[in-house]
């Protein structure tokens, strides 16, 4: 019976590796086989001169301008709400958090992590609901909101990257405030915050990427279709990820089909840029202790 | 003085922002538990839990998403978990030596993938496939959702099982080898018993993450509202289902059962958290030291 199961596991540890590998490879291969012809200036900008969409706001039809516009916004946004908070409360998670109130904060972070997108857009959507029908009887959704429920969606992560990089930081380097003579505050601002920056970058970038790729909780707080570039942040918007659920679902033609692969490859290009900028951070900061 | 200043201001504004991240959570859940709060009466919860869904004839029933949702999470889990354990097995020595790392890398690359990316490419390459191979359908199915959602949380399962494998492995590696154990007995006999933990764990939060992604179910399951009987069916999930509901603006008395159906996947991601807080505290000796 135990030989039955090392052979499984020997098998089990070829195969496996083979399937994965041979998936990720023909998903991500077709998507480049399709999508790589259509990129090009045109598909961004349609058939609008870039330089007058960019700086005079001419109008985009066939491209993906307004939706690379409206990522933009959206996760500037939600990083501006999202990011001094997360990880100013990993600082205090880890740094100056007594005992319970840790265990608390990490259990509630873990939580939040673990909920799923669509409930923080359904957080949104009841944050509406009930504006309405209190003392905003004209509330409507919006960049405002999608930002605001993106925040929530990407505050587990930069909370526990910051806490992690802290935490990784070596024991030698801890003590060498407290034997300075440095108070906690101190040795946190000019020593372990310092050491741990690259960490806490490279956490930081994923959220990023993880604030430009979530389609669920925009889906239902206010990206439409056609919207055009936003005009203020009250305004319907469209999205990258948005724009390739919606020509999925709806392409009419060839081109838009096209459109499509090509949106879905520069929103993929985009995600793997930062993917790798935040794994040069870190083994770069692994590095520099070993 | 001016640096105790300095500390209260800094304390404070640590604090404030501690507080910020802790009363979103809490105010996530009033907002679903004051959405949801009529719900809690039998007869509404008659009227919610039976299996019939039909918006303009008042039946409001969403058994069949429940059930939608947990026949395809456990259905990815199944086939992402072996895969997962494989893997890992390979990245910790099975396999060979020059696969390992890029192995590693390519998993770590996987999280980083949009969800709606796998979801585009999959219907024009899985679907069309499903559908002239098995004959049966449409090809948006149970079993197209699973394959591409089992891809979506590899990264997870594969992760958690690493790190758990990686505090244990090295330092078993050498006695292993001694005794004369093969790689495959290695696992089987002492780094599986040993890491029980991070097994159930990898299990849980993958069936957690399937459990709650809204895109590839809407994007590919088909999303009709039936039982799901077969893994040829089309069903609805609990996630798609609340995103199709808010899109095509139906009357507010669907609005009462997305909320029931939210407060289910919170729930759901409660006892998870929860599970797993009781399984990793006791008896943590085993390897240790």
């Amino acid at each position: 019976m135990h030989k039955f199961f090392e052979k499984l596991l020997v098998a089990l540890s070829i195969v496996a590796p083979t399937i994965t590998i041979g998936s990720v490879t023909l998903l991500l291969g077709f998507l480049c086989l399709k999508g790589i012809p259509a990129l090009s200036v045109s598909l961004i900008f349609g058939d609008t001169n870039p330089i007058d969409a960019i700086f005079h706001q001419a109008p985009v039809f066939d491209g993906i301008w307004p939706a690379c516009v409206g990522t933009f916004s959206l996760v500037a946004l939600s990083c501006i709400l999202s990011i001094p908070t997360g990880v100013l409360t990993g600082i205090y998670l880890n740094e100056f958090a007594p005992e319970r109130i840790k265990t608390t904060l990490t259990f509630l972070t873990d939580l939040l992590a673990g909920i799923p997108s669509i409930i923080m857009g359904l957080f949104g959507f009841a944050l509406i609901l009930l504006l309405r029908s209190s003392i905003l009887p004209q509330a409507n959704t919006g960049l405002w909101l999608s930002a605001a429920c993106i925040a929530i969606l990407i505050l587990p992560y930069c909370i526990s990257a910051t806490a992690t990089a802290l935490s990784s930081v070596p024991v030698e380097l801890r003590l060498m405030g407290p034997a300075l003579g440095f108070s906690p505050l101190q040795s946190t601002l000019y020593i372990l915050l310092p050491s741990a920056l690259r960490g806490i970058m490279s956490g930081v970038i994923l959220s990023i990427g993880r604030a430009s790729e979530d389609t669920a909780v925009i889906l239902i707080t206010g990206v439409v279709a056609n919207a055009g570039v936003p005009r203020s942040i009250f305004d319907k918007y469209e999205a990258l990820p948005f724009k390739v659920y919606y020509l999925a679902a709806q392409f009419q033609n060839q081109f838009e089909l096209t459109l499509g692969f090509g949106t879905a490859l520069v929103l993929l290009l985009q995600t793997t840029c930062l993917f790798l900028g935040a794994h040069y951070l870190r083994t770069t900061m692994e590095k520099k202790w070993l | 003085m001016h640096h105790s200043g300095t500390n209260r201001l800094a304390s404070a504004i640590l604090i404030t922002a501690t507080t910020v991240s802790c009363v979103t959570v809490v105010a996530i859940f009033l907002f679903l538990l004051h959405f949801s709060w009529p719900l809690f009466s039998p007869e509404k919860l008659q009227e919610i839990l039976h299996w019939t869904w039909q918006p303009f004839h008042g039946e409001f029933g969403i058994l069949p998403m429940i059930a939608g949702s947990a026949f395809l999470s456990f259905f990815a889990v199944a086939i992402s978990y072996p895969l997962g354990i494989g893997i890992c097995c390979s990245i910790h020595g099975m396999g060979h030596r020059c696969i390992r790392k890029p192995l590693l890398g390519l998993v770590q690359f996987m999280t980083s993938i949009p969800t709606v990316v796998y979801g585009f490419v999959a219907i024009f390459l899985l679907i069309p496939y499903m559908r002239t191979f098995f004959h049966k359908g449409t090809g948006f199915s149970i079993l197209s959702a699973a394959l591409i959602l089992s891809l979506l949380i590899l990264p997870t399962i594969v992760l958690i099982l690493h790190s758990q494998f990686s505090q244990i492995e090295p330092k078993i590696r050498l006695t292993a080898k001694a005794l004369g154990m093969s790689e495959a007995q290695k696992f089987i006999y002492i780094v599986f018993p040993h890491s029980r933990k991070g097994l159930i764990t990898a299990a849980v939060l993958g069936f957690g993450r399937a459990i709650g992604d809204t895109l590839i179910p809407l994007m590919l399951a088909g999303n009709a509202v039936s039982k799901p009987e077969s893994a040829f069916d089309s069903i609805r999930t609990l996630t798609a289902h609340i995103s199709l509901v808010v899109a095509t603006d139906s009357q507010s008395d669907a609005y009462l059962s997305l909320f029931a159906c939210g407060m289910i996947l919170f729930l759901t991601t409660l006892s998870v958290n929860l599970g797993l807080r009781w399984i990793t505290k006791p008896n943590s000796r085993s390897i240790d030291a």
